[in-house]
């Protein structure tokens, strides 16, 4: 009898990132890049592709590109070109991208993950410079496509892993890593929703301990981390069955639908375009100079490891706290911002830590999203802290701030919200809830200390909340 | 003399002194363009109605002393690869037959800020691409020393238009010769500036690294009076240089003594018709009496440059015209089936032949598997040409040969055989691989009455001593000169 063992596969994943420089000008032109303008309205002559019109590179995307480079232990290439893409399809006015493809401006980094199983690098083979795409919007009541350029010209960088990964676990990792560097570089915001970072997963399986990569695919449409996820074991699992069928993977492109967990082919290698590139004439080479690139190192900020060191000597707080904070750039600004203008680390932690994730999670947001601003979180500590709110009408106050950045000191005043602290008003009602209950009283001359919170919330009650509770405290200790 | 047998320069002196309006010198354009066109056609678009409203607008400039540049006033013609904001701009093809831009080029925003008056756009080889002025999709332009002859190209629209006083100065590009292989055949003064001197910013591109705009001129005063006009630092063009020399007439000078002077030898080999280079030789000669040191010596090299040259700029061509492509402007098809059926048909019916050719021709080189054996080698040979270049400066201070290895050529004979049409570049097409200056200035006449050219070649940022050469030359009055020379 023949007892048929399962084989045991691999999976070996490379990624290929873009990322969205937040520069405020286009890479070639002076043109906004700002979101949400009416259709071609941040266009001009040359990112529409007009005749005559030359491109001048913005050196902003250069140095960002280079302090991702140096974040990720790149080799910068210190003369480097740029490329012309050819290929037609009209959401690329020229017909053409300009990339890199010869000389890039980094190559041969890494990045260093963690996950379950230890702690590993990744390879990045390199990073390039390159433009984006405008948009086509197909109008079906007409049934025409009409082009919109205000995309047209965004700077991008395109990260190249090695097919260093084995895991959907590893690939997030890596995702999260470089998302968080370059969020602390302030070289995009990095949000895969909106499109700021993409990942294309290049993926093929082989048998353990097979040495030679078995052909790969290439998934396209991944726009969440759980995209990501769930199209590589989607993947693994197509290739695995095909090889197990006896058939073979083709080397092709894929579309990942993540609604219906399966992907289908865009083109295959054979459909593949010859984009005969070339050095744009248009551009002169790029010289980094030793100068620069020591200006750019000695700019690079302080990183999560870093910063976590400093907090931990800096700040009281809870080394869960400080793994929480760091996590995002969104968060460390914001407690930073908070502490300087409040000077108190702990209370910024705890709003941070507790009502803000909460938020977060209820709504499905995310750090970056976070809309209050460091004053009207310090506004809102500086309220307590005086006493002139009790902590449950801080947490309501927050809850508005977080939805609108609502100035909390106008919004109590205007709402009425103030601690009474007219001790007369206040003595009038203590003396009225222990003429209301004479139970509570007794139970608690006969020793009971209990029945005096039940007494503080009566009084809160009548109070419509706004009492200082130590204050009632002593009132009821004295007047009993 | 009348007002159209004048220069640019000396025109600009008698509007300065308020003998002549600009509305008076727009008008006698206006009048020679109505008599002479139907016989030339150097005009693609020439829009009087706009001209002479300007004329009007920097007539008042000039009386409120707010213009008082070197040309000032003048008509200048624009080669319809330059664009023009509000004015049509076609590079001679049917593809762009009605694209009108919507901004200005840099060279002609500085033409309007020297107060020129841009009379109308001159024809040309479809998107520069020809050596005679035929290629174009609008009819040809004929020679007005002969009009059975080409007036060469690929600017030969403004070439005739100044030879024919239908402008008083035009400005050309030139790519490969396409200046002053012109001007050559059209008996007048053009200049290809160092690359970088004129910002390309509104240039509609065929070889990227190798495109200049220069000027056409009657004189040479005027072509160093038009080049100090154009001359400017672009930040618009990555390419642009900042120079502080642009005050190119100061060396509007009669002196050359001294002056080291280079004949490429290899410039005089099997090819040149021999009157041509009897009439060079002459030159050379005129050079040496006011005091130049001349000499001969090998560039070597020169049989590369044309493939080299073909490679390079057909490569880049073939990107540059992607553009065009039937979504955003220019032609598209009347029926078509699908986004990839449009651009097939509307590429094939709004190109002309020798621009497909040229496509082709650069598609191939660029392709994935031939790219290191054609296109990486011509930038090799490109580098090796321009060591020789460096070479020959060490040792002299300007070139002295041919523009063209023969005078204009008749209609027809050309397009038929279009090796033999690229082989006419080989005296200028080394200078744009080079990037270097150059200028063609008339140096006789054959026997059939033909203007012969006289090239000049300087080293990089040396237009003033190719200008002070040609100057000298120029006054040592030998024959030269443009005169309306029509045969009918």
């Amino acid at each position: 009898m023949v007892i048929k063992m399962a084989k045991q596969y691999e999976t070996v994943i490379g990624l290929e990132v873009h990322v969205e420089l937040a520069t405020k000008t286009k890479i070639f032109c002076g043109c906004s890049t700002a979101f949400g303008g009416a259709p071609n309205t941040h266009t001009c002559p040359v990112c529409t592709g007009m005749p005559g019109s030359l491109p001048v590179l913005n050196k902003k995307v250069l140095e960002y590109a280079v302090a991702v480079g140096l974040a990720t232990n790149c080799t910068i290439t210190q003369f480097c070109k740029f490329d012309r893409k050819n290929y037609f399809y009209p959401d690329n006015p020229q017909n053409y991208q300009i990339s890199q493809l010869y000389l890039p401006i980094c190559r041969n980094g890494s990045v260093e993950i963690e996950t379950e199983t230890g702690k590993k690098q990744v390879g990045i083979h390199e990073i390039h410079m390159e433009e984006d795409a405008g948009k086509l919007i197909h109008d079906e009541w007409e049934d025409c496509s009409l082009v919109d350029y205000n995309r047209s010209g965004v700077p991008l960088i395109e990260i190249v892993s090695e097919p260093d990964m084995r895991s959907a676990e590893e690939v997030i990792a890596y995702l999260e890593k470089l998302r968080m560097m370059i969020q602390y570089l302030g070289a995009s915001d990095c949000k895969l929703q909106e499109g700021s970072m993409r990942a294309d997963v290049n993926l093929s399986v082989r048998e353990a301990g097979t040495a030679e990569f078995g052909t790969r695919t290439e998934m396209k449409n991944l726009n969440s981390f759980r995209a990501i996820a769930n199209a590589i074991e989607g993947e693994r699992e197509r290739q695995i069955d095909l090889i197990e069928s006896g058939q073979k993977v083709v080397q092709e492109t894929r579309r990942w639908d993540d609604g219906k967990g399966e992907s289908y082919a865009m083109r295959s290698k054979e459909d593949a375009q010859d984009y005969r590139y070339f050095p744009d004439p248009d551009l002169v080479p790029v010289v980094v100079s030793d100068e620069w690139l020591a200006e750019i190192k000695a700019a690079q900020p302080e990183f999560r490891t870093e910063k976590m060191a400093r907090y931990k000597e800096e700040y009281d707080i809870p080394d869960y706290d400080i793994e929480i904070i760091t996590g995002t750039k969104r968060m460390a600004d914001l407690f930073e911002e908070t502490v300087k203008l409040c000077g108190q680390p702990k209370k910024v932690s705890n709003w941070l830590m507790v009502e803000t994730l909460r938020l977060l999670k209820e709504k499905e947001m995310e750090p970056e999203d976070i809309r209050f601003s460091p004053e009207h979180l310090a506004g809102l500590i500086r309220l307590t802290d005086e006493k002139v709110i009790n902590s449950t009408v801080a947490k309501e106050v927050f809850e508005v701030m977080f939805e609108n950045d609502t100035d909390p000191e106008k919004y109590v005043e205007e709402k009425g919200l103030k601690t009474v602290s007219d001790e007369g008003a206040l003595r009038k009602a203590v003396e009225d809830v222990i003429a209301a209950n004479p139970k509570s009283v007794e139970d608690y001359h006969n020793g009971k200390e209990k029945a005096i919170g039940f007494l503080v919330g009566q009084t809160m009650k009548a109070m419509k909340g706004k009492a200082e509770p130590g204050m009632v405290n002593r009132l009821l200790k004295e007047l009993l | 003399m009348e007002l159209r047998n004048m220069t640019a320069a000396g025109l600009a002196a008698k509007i300065k002194a308020k003998e002549v309006t600009v509305a008076e010198a727009a008008q006698e354009v206006l009048d020679c363009i109505e008599e002479k066109e139907s016989l030339y056609h150097c005009y693609v678009t020439v829009d009087k109605e706009a001209v002479l409203k300007k004329a009007e607008e920097i007539q008042q400039k000039i009386d409120c002393g707010e213009l008082d540049g070197l040309l000032a006033g003048v008509p200048v013609a624009v080669k319809d690869n330059l664009c023009t904001e509000g004015m049509r701009t076609t590079c001679s093809s049917k593809i762009l037959e009605n694209f009108v831009p919507t901004y200005s080029a840099e060279a002609v925003r500085n033409l309007e800020k020297a107060g020129m008056l841009v009379i109308g756009k001159t024809n040309m080889d479809e998107f520069a691409m020809g050596s005679t002025t035929e290629t174009s999709a609008f009819g040809v332009t004929r020679n007005p020393w002969d009009v059975e002859r080409v007036p060469g190209g690929s600017s030969g629209g403004s070439a005739a238009a100044v030879a024919a006083e239908e402008c008083f100065a035009a400005l050309g590009s030139d790519t490969g010769g396409s200046i002053r292989q012109p001007a050559s055949f059209c008996g007048v003064v053009g200049m290809k500036p160092t690359y970088g001197t004129v910002s390309r910013y509104g240039l509609i591109a065929y070889g990227s690294s190798l495109d200049q705009i220069g000027p056409i001129t009657k004189d040479v005063t005027d072509c160093a009076a038009l080049l100090e006009v154009i001359a400017s630092h672009d930040e618009k063009d990555s390419t642009s240089v900042r120079r502080e020399d642009t005050d190119f007439t100061s060396a509007l000078t009669e002196d050359v003594r001294g002056m080291k002077i280079g004949i490429p030898r290899d410039y005089f080999g099997d090819g040149l018709d021999a009157e041509v280079k009897e009439a060079v030789r002459r030159a050379a000669g005129v050079l040496e009496e006011k005091g130049a040191v001349v000499e001969e010596f090998d560039l070597s090299l020169v049989e590369y440059a044309i493939p080299a040259y073909y490679t390079i700029a057909a490569a880049e061509a073939s990107s540059n015209l992607e553009r065009f492509d039937g979504i955003k402007y220019g032609y598209r098809t009347a029926e078509y089936e699908g986004l990839h059926n449009m651009y097939k048909k509307s590429r094939s019916e709004g190109f002309g032949a020798e621009v497909k050719r040229r496509i082709m021709l650069g598609s191939f080189v660029l392709s994935s598997g031939y790219y290191d054996a054609y296109y990486l080698k011509a930038l090799k040979v490109k580098a090796l040409i321009k060591k020789a270049f460096d070479d020959a400066f060490a040792k002299y201070d300007i070139l002295l040969g041919p523009v063209a290895p023969t005078t204009a050529p008749k209609l027809g004979e050309s397009l038929a055989d279009p090796i033999k049409m690229y082989l006419g570049d080989i005296y200028t097409i080394s200078v744009n691989l080079a990037g270097l200056p150059a200028i063609s200035l008339p140096c006789g006449k054959d026997t059939k009455g033909m203007p012969i050219g006289l090239q000049l070649i300087g080293d990089c940022f040396q237009e003033k001593t190719l200008i002070r050469a040609a100057y000298t030359y120029e006054k040592a009055g030998k024959e030269h000169g443009y005169k309306d020379g029509k045969t009918i």
